[in-house]
This record gives C-alpha cells, sequence and structure tokens, in this order.
C-alpha cells in the first residue's frame, strides 16, 4: 500500500467513525430522549427555528475533512476549465445537497439531507480508495507475470567478478551466473553447466540443460551450478529487454472496446449534466416542487463519472495480455486480442509448424528385416550431412560398419564400396542406373531403396512427422469454429496425407515462398469482411506473411527479431498450443470485457432513471459510481485468475 | 526522439484527457499516458526535448493536478 493510500485510510476511517458517532447520537437522542430533544442534536442548541444548525456544523465538518481534497482540485479544476470532472460534479452535488437541507430548513420543513450529502461524499472517498487500491493490486500481480527484469549482473571489475547493472555490461565481456540467479544478458555458455528456468519466458516446466557452446537468454534463471556466459547481446538489445517494451507498450494499442469507451466518455458526462439540469428546472417549473426535482437533478450528477467503465476496460486487456505473458504468449495489443477472439481462419506453414521440421523414418518395408536394412542405409551415409541422413542415423541403435569408400552420386544416392560387398542406397533413379529390381514404395513421403552387390533388400520411408499437439490444437480450433489451412512446399503427396493426418480442413502444395504470400493474400480477399485470418508460422522466411495477415503468430521465436517485429503475437515457446491457449484467453477477456460494459451501463442508466423517478436517493447514485466501479475491476481481475487455469 | 516516464495519476479518465492535451502541443508527434502501467511516452522530433517535456507537464497538470512525474 502507498503512502497515500495509507493516508486516505485513515482518514476514511475516522471520518467514518465521526460520521457513525453523529448519526447514532442524533438518533438516540430522538428517539430515546424525544421529550427533551424533539430534533435530535438540533435540540441541543437552544435556538428555536435553528434547530439544524448544530447538525448542519457537525456534518459539513465531517464532509470538510473527508472531502477537502475534492473541493480543492474542483477549484482548480474550474479555473483550468475542466467542468466535466469527476470531482466538480460530486462537488456540486455534494454541496447542492447540503444547500438543500439548509433552504428546507429555512422553508420550515424538517430540516433533512445534512447526513446524506456528507456520507455521499464519504462514500465517494471509499469507492475511490477500493478504486485505487484493487487497481495498485491488479498491476502489481499482473506485473509479477512479467517479473524477468535480472536487477544485476556479475561481471568482472578490478579482477573479481562483482554485481553491476545489467545496462553497464559491454559486449563480448564474461559474466557469471550462480545457482538461483537470473540470467541478465543474452549470451553463451564458456564455462560450466547448468539447469535452466525458461518458464518466465516460455511457459515451459522443464528446465533446459546447457553446457558450454550453448546459447542462454536473458530472463530466464540459473536452477543449479555456476556457468559462464560469454555476453553476445547488450541489455537494451536482449531478449528481455525486447519483451518487457513489447508486453508494457501492449496497453497503448488500443482495441475497438477500448475506443468506443473512451468516446462514449466523452458525450456521457455532458449528457448526464444536461439532463440533470433540465431535470433541475423544468419540472419544477411544472409542479413548483423545486426542491424534489433539485435533489433528483443533483442524484444525476452523481451518477455522471464514467470511471467505471474507463477503468476497467482497458484493465481487462492488460489483465488478459499479462496473463497471456504468464504463459509465453506475447500479445503485442489489446487489439490483437480483441481480434484473435474473431478469428476464424488458420493458416499453418507445414514444416516446423505443423510438424516437427525433423525427419523420422516412419516405416521399413519389409519390417522383418528393419534392423539389416538401416544398418546399411546408415554405413552408406555415414558421412552425410543432409537431414534424410540424420534421419536414419537416428534410427539405428549399432554404429555403421567402417572402411567403405563412399561414392556421392549427386540426385540419386550413395554407393558404398568395401572388397566385394557394394552397397546401393538412394531413390528409384538409382536403382533404374544399376538395374535392380525394386518394389516401389506407395506411401507419401521420402523413400530410400536399399540394395547389397544387386540384391534388393528394402525401403525406408521418411517423414516429416507432425508435433504431438497438433491434432489436439486442430481439433480444439475446429470446435471454436474455426477453418484451418496448410500451407507448404512439400509435393502435393505429401501435403494430403500430413493435413489429412492432421485433420486441417485445406491445404495448399507445392508453393514456393513467393507462392505463400500469394497464397494469403488470395485467402484475405476471399473472406467475409467478418472474417479474421491467422497466420502462424516458425518465422524463417515468413516475415511477409506475417505481416499481411490480420494476425501473425510467430512460433518459438525466442531470439529471432524480424519474426517478433513482424508479428502480432509471438509465441515464446514453439507449441501449437500457444495458439488455442490465446484464443482461449482473448475469448475470457473480451466476455468479461463485455459484461463490464452491459453492467455498468445497465447500473448506471437504471439508477439515472429511478433517481428522475425519485424512486431511489443519492445513496444508489453514489453506489452507481464507485460501487460500480470496484465491481467492474475485481471482475476485470478475473481475467488474469480464470486464464492462469487455462489448461495447456 | 521518444522517452518513456514514469508518472503518478490516480484516475483513468484524466489520464485519457491529459493525453490528448499533450497530444494538441506543437512539436510532439505522438503521446500515449498509460493509467495502468503508470507510464507516459511522448515522442517529439528532435531539438528542445526537455522544453516540450516541461511543456507537457504543465499541460497535464492543468487537467489533473496531482499529476505527478519521476525524471
Amino acid at each position: 500500500m502507498s503512502k497515500k493510500l495509507k493516508k486516505n485510510l485513515k482518514r476514511i476511517i475516522i471520518s467514518l467513525v465521526l460520521f457513525a458517532i453523529i448519526f447514532v447520537t442524533n438518533l438516540i437522542l430522538k428517539y430515546a430522549f424525544g421529550s427533551t430533544y424533539p430534533y435530535g442534536l438540533g435540540s441541543v442548541l437552544p435556538f428555536k427555528g435553528y434547530e439544524w444548525l448544530l447538525p448542519f456544523f457537525l456534518y459539513f465538518a465531517v464532509y470538510i475533512y473527508i472531502g477537502y481534497d475534492v473541493i480543492i482540485r474542483c477549484g482548480k479544476n474550474i479555473a483550468n476549465g475542466q467542468v466535466f470532472d469527476e470531482n466538480f460534479l460530486m462537488a456540486i452535488a455534494t454541496v447542492g445537497a447540503f444547500g438543500l437541507g439548509i433552504y428546507r430548513a429555512l422553508n420550515n420543513q424538517e430540516a433533512e439531507g445534512f447526513d446524506e450529502a456528507c456520507a455521499v461524499l464519504l462514500f465517494y472517498q471509499v469507492g475511490e480508495w477500493f478504486q485505487s487500491y484493487a487497481v495498485g493490486k491488479s498491476r502489481k500481480s499482473i506485473s509479477s507475470l512479467m517479473d524477468i527484469r535480472p536487477d544485476y549482473a556479475n561481471a568482472q571489475r578490478n579482477g573479481e567478478y562483482t554485481a553491476v547493472a545489467p545496462e553497464e555490461v559491454k559486449l563480448g565481456e564474461t559474466i557469471l551466473i550462480k545457482a538461483g540467479e537470473k540470467i541478465p544478458l543474452d549470451g553463451t555458455v564458456i564455462k560450466g553447466t547448468a539447469a535452466i528456468d525458461t518458464k518466465a519466458l516460455t511457459g515451459e516446466a522443464l528446465p533446459r540443460d546447457v553446457c558450454p557452446g550453448d546459447s542462454v537468454i536473458s530472463g530466464t534463471v540459473n536452477l543449479t551450478g555456476s556457468i559462464y556466459v560469454e555476453v553476445t547481446k547488450e541489455f537494451y538489445n536482449s531478449t528481455v529487454s525486447k519483451i518487457l517494451d513489447l508486453v508494457e507498450n501492449a496497453s497503448s494499442k488500443k482495441s475497438e472496446a477500448e475506443f468506443f469507451i473512451s468516446k462514449f466518455a466523452k458525450y456521457y458526462t455532458p449528457t448526464v449534466v444536461i439532463s440533470a439540469l433540465l431535470l433541475a428546472v423544468i419540472p419544477s417549473v411544472i409542479t413548483g416542487d423545486t426542491a424534489v426535482w433539485l435533489y433528483r437533478a443533483l442524484s444525476f450528477l452523481v451518477v455522471s463519472c464514467p470511471c467505471a467503465l474507463v477503468i476497467s476496460i482497458p484493465l481487462s486487456f492488460f489483465a488478459g495480455i499479462g496473463a497471456a505473458s504468464g504463459k509465453g504468449i506475447l500479445i503485442k495489443g489489446s487489439n490483437y486480442l480483441e481480434k484473435l477472439n474473431h478469428a476464424n481462419i488458420f493458416v499453418f506453414d507445414k514444416t516446423g509448424t505443423v510438424t516437427k521440421g525433423s525427419f523420422e523414418v516412419t516405416k521399413v518395408t519389409p519390417k522383418e528385416k528393419t534392423d539389416e536394412i538401416l544398418f546399411l542405409a546408415a554405413t552408406a551415409e555415414q558421412e552425410s550431412n543432409h537431414p534424410i541422413a540424420k534421419s536414419v542415423a537416428a534410427a539405428v541403435t549399432v554404429p555403421p560398419e567402417a572402411g567403405y569408400t563412399l561414392t556421392d552420386i549427386a540426385g540419386a544416392g550413395i554407393i558404398a564400396k568395401k572388397g566385394s560387398d557394394t552397397i546401393y542406397c538412394g531413390n528409384a533413379k538409382l536403382m533404374k542406373t544399376y538395374s535392380i529390381a525394386y518394389t516401389p514404395e506407395m506411401q507419401p513421403g521420402t523413400v530410400i531403396y536399399v540394395a547389397k552387390n544387386g540384391e534388393f533388400k528394402g525401403s525406408i520411408l521418411i517423414n516429416d512427422t507432425l508435433k504431438e499437439e497438433t491434432r489436439k490444437v486442430i481439433s480444439q480450433l475446429k470446435r471454436m469454429n474455426a477453418k484451418t489451412v496448410m500451407l507448404t512446399g512439400d509435393n502435393q503427396k505429401t501435403a494430403e496425407a500430413i493435413a489429412k493426418e492432421a485433420e486441417i480442413d485445406e491445404f495448399k502444395a507445392e508453393l514456393l515462398p513467393q507462392d505463400k504470400v500469394k497464397e494469403i493474400e488470395a485467402l484475405l480477399n476471399n473472406k467475409n469482411p467478418k472474417d479474421v485470418l491467422c497466420f502462424a508460422g516458425d518465422g524463417i522466411n515468413d516475415a511477409p506473411a506475417l505481416m499481411l495477415s490480420d494476425i501473425g503468430i510467430a512460433m518459438g521465436a525466442v531470439g529471432s527479431d524480424a519474426a517478433v517485429e513482424a508479428a502480432d503475437i509471438v509465441l515464446m515457446k514453439d507449441d501449437l498450443r500457444g495458439i488455442a491457449q490465446a484464443k482461449k484467453i482473448a475469448a475470457k477477456t473480451m466476455r468479461i470485457v463485455l459484461q463490464n460494459i452491459v453492467f455498468a451501463l445497465g447500473v448506471k442508466l437504471i439508477i439515472l432513471l429511478l433517481s428522475a423517478a425519485g424512486i431511489t436517493n443519492m445513496w444508489f447514485a453514489v453506489f452507481g459510481d464507485v460501487g460500480v466501479a470496484v465491481i467492474a475491476i475485481l471482475n476485470a481481475m478475473r481475467v488474469n485468475r480464470r486464464s492462469k487455469k487455462i489448461a495447456e | 526522439m521518444k522517452k518513456t516516464y514514469k508518472i503518478e495519476i490516480d484516475c483513468a479518465l484524466c489520464a485519457e484527457k491529459c493525453e490528448e492535451a499533450i497530444k494538441k502541443i506543437d512539436g510532439i508527434t505522438s503521446c500515449s499516458v498509460n493509467f495502468i502501467t503508470q507510464k507516459m511516452t511522448i515522442e517529439a522530433a528532435d531539438g528542445d526535448f526537455d522544453a516540450l517535456l516541461k511543456k507537457a507537464v504543465k499541460s497535464a497538470k492543468k487537467i489533473e493536478s496531482d499529476f505527478g512525474i519521476e525524471l
């Protein structure tokens, strides 16, 4: 709690106590000792006809104590020409209520309403206090999700490692990160090993092991062991700075809901104030009952501040963005969160997004000769760096046989010779060239045929495999009524197989990188104006597509500047589940935003109508102002709490 | 040049009003007063930034007298 809040809390408590004492004493005197004090407190002073004086002064004293800041601010605002200001309206309403009480008393009616006038301002202050408190709390709890800013770095100064500000560390310096410390700058490990917790950045729960040569990212935490890291990026350029910058600026990119509220706020207050004026004048002239209508008009002024909306709507978005960033999903603006809720066309890049982007042996034919075939292929391809060769190497358990002379036949395969043994390993072309009778593999993917000494042994089918989460995410998106599309440079057969396996609705195959952009353009042109198109890619060569689509989602983009720059939403972890999560968070946020708009406007409107009809009094009106604001703020915070609960 | 300052502002509506007012100052190209993060960002053409900042603070204080800034 800040100093100001503490001070105000004390003031509120004292005022509440004083108010209660006066209120209760008055009641006791009036009802228990009615014969001596027929006017309650008013009868204590022996001024006949001026019984209102003492209650007025007592309540007014409390009023000044609790509300002097409102009055002062009101005065300053009038001087500066800010008429439709909350303080001004509150002051007018309450001073007016006091005046009305005196007016009544002077016209020989019962002097009432001083307690109410005082209480309205008192409760206004209570409400304001709760607002500040709740907003402060929310700000803290959301910011704690983004608590990745490192406080210091251990750099070498005068031959010793001492803590310095991360900003002071230069490129190429070596820093020491001990167990439990936050990694302050991006760099490469040069000594030591450690397990790194990247949860704050990527939402990934499993720690990552690093050893010399591995890169580490600022904002992550070293869990075990000390490591020495050579700094590769200065602080202002480091991942942590970029992310903080991005998230903190996110709330300044406004959503349509926020624009609506700003616009609404501009007209709401003047409208209510003018209605209040009309309400005070017209019926008074007709009925002649000025006091009644003046009172109702004053109640109007109390409800005339749109604060509940102006605070709670941006706060809901901020909470949504904060909750997302806690899961490693960076959303660059409230507007994207809003759009994501309506997103119904999801376009995916295939390699690295829908699939792992690494090749795996998925089938060996004939099955009973698997070990032999893989061993032969691995032997032939032992010196190759091609991803296909690597996938074969990854599939065998025994080391390949050494001593072969390897000949690379470009575009066909490899021939390995040792003594009288010859291994043929390659595609159909190779088999045909050496007139080896082979059994063609009909399934989609990359096929390697293996033969030894002219005799066909079998074939290996290699495919890029789906990520584990792909099917689940696609079905989740479909349940949210979204259409899914896959773009790929692969051939028709392979693309079809992957799309079928992942249950993606549509696919476009054999696309060159520039064709992908054209495809997205076509999709954008053919969609309904209401449809929102999301493109998700791994960020490599995707920048134009990311920028072109309504929402560009960069996957696993830690450290990839171009992708972070071009995308609207950045998934820190290369995991498709982030897309479904982000959409869920967007839906929760938008639901709460809508609730708050309807609730705040509804309550205000009802109170305005009821006050105009004279059914409710100023007590309700003050609830309509600050009470609604506090409830809306508390509701906004549910975004944060509920988003945290969203399962992976 | 673009600079961000930590500010103290008590009401969300005033933050918007301050933002509007600061945007109108000659020489300031863009401004955002963020009530939630309690931050103000001012973008202005190179030149006398400090003078512009002073003007911005002055016009903000005119709207919300409790407006505070950490320099």
